[in-house]
């Protein structure tokens, strides 16, 4: 194969994920619209922009084809040390008015 | 390891391999993602706990930011496609074929940041800067540290790519700035919807 045939290549096979990006990102201000929760849409949009950064990760940042030490070695650490700050934060929004919420 | 082997091979010879089969350049840029996303998380937890426990926050987001954003996202995750090919072309040893493809996604990075800016002056016209409270502070710092992203990945992809076509770099810089750039398009597909889609004037 030649290297100018191999470069469209990519382009192509990667093509489905990139328009599935732009699709999912339409969908999230379609419903951004429609959703006036707002506690409710920030759960969907997260969901959502979650499903998005797998599909970045797995297919633009070839996460997928990698190893899967190199999967299990980032991923998991990454998502307990966003979770655990999730946790500390909650905490420190008390800060805001110098008491726990709710009192 | 015997002296003659390590005399034959060198002293790489005596250094196991990386178990996760990549380079060390690699493996190095994804503990900096990672480090990287830590740093957005804090940022965007810190924004959305302020955001919800916030009575009477600040939608200023009209038709004409929605449409702005659009473009901006549509623009970033084009870059992440042409950064692929580029990655691709200097693998595949078409150094020309992966300028092009290089120089395309700084020029999508350039406009991203020309969005961005636009947006940013806009608000600053309707008296929304970053000292004007505590929607101000958030969205400038969030969007000010991706922009920073943005503008240091077009300079340093600028960098690699020049040091690349005169032969000084490898095509493993470039999918290693790769990697970068699909993170900064990455970390946009979460502050568009936290930090601007929950902030649509309805």
């Amino acid at each position: 194969m030649s290297a100018a045939s191999a470069s469209g290549n990519v382009i192509r096979k990667y093509l489905p994920v990139y328009f599935l990006l732009i699709g999912i990102f339409l969908v999230e201000v379609l419903l951004s619209f429609r959703i006036s929760h707002t506690s409710t849409l920030v759960i969907v949009l997260l969901l959502m922009a979650i499903c998005s950064a797998v599909l970045g990760l797995m297919y633009f940042m070839h996460l997928g084809e990698e190893r899967r030490g190199l999967f299990l070695t980032l991923i998991p650490v990454t998502i307990f040390v966003l979770l655990m700050m999730n946790m500390w934060w909650s905490d420190s929004v008390r800060l805001l008015h110098m008491r726990p919420p709710g009192q | 390891m015997s002296e003659t082997e390590v005399a034959v091979h060198g002293q790489g010879a005596l250094m196991e391999g990386s178990p996760y089969a990549i380079p060390s350049r690699k493996f190095t840029m994804w503990l900096f993602i990672i480090s990287d996303a830590v740093t957005f998380g804090a940022f965007l937890f810190a924004y959305g706990y302020i955001r919800v426990a916030t009575p009477n926050w600040v939608r200023p987001f009209e038709t004409g930011s929605v449409i702005n954003v659009i473009l901006m996202t549509v623009v970033l995750i084009t870059s992440s496609l042409t950064m692929l090919g580029a990655g691709d072309a200097s693998k595949a040893g078409d150094k020309a074929k992966a300028m092009r493809f290089l120089y395309s996604t700084m020029a999508l990075g350039a406009i991203f940041a020309l969005l961005h800016l636009r947006e940013w002056f806009e608000l600053f016209g309707r008296g929304i800067t970053i000292g004007s409270g505590l929607f101000g502070q958030t969205f400038f710092t969030i969007t000010g540290l991706h922009l920073l992203h943005v503008l240091s990945g077009v300079i340093a992809m600028l960098v690699v790519g020049t040091k690349y076509s005169s032969g000084r770099l490898t095509p493993s810089h470039v999918e290693t700035m790769g990697l970068y750039w699909h993170f900064v398009d990455l970390v946009w597909m979460f502050v568009v919807p936290l930090v601007y889609l929950t902030n649509i004037a309805h």
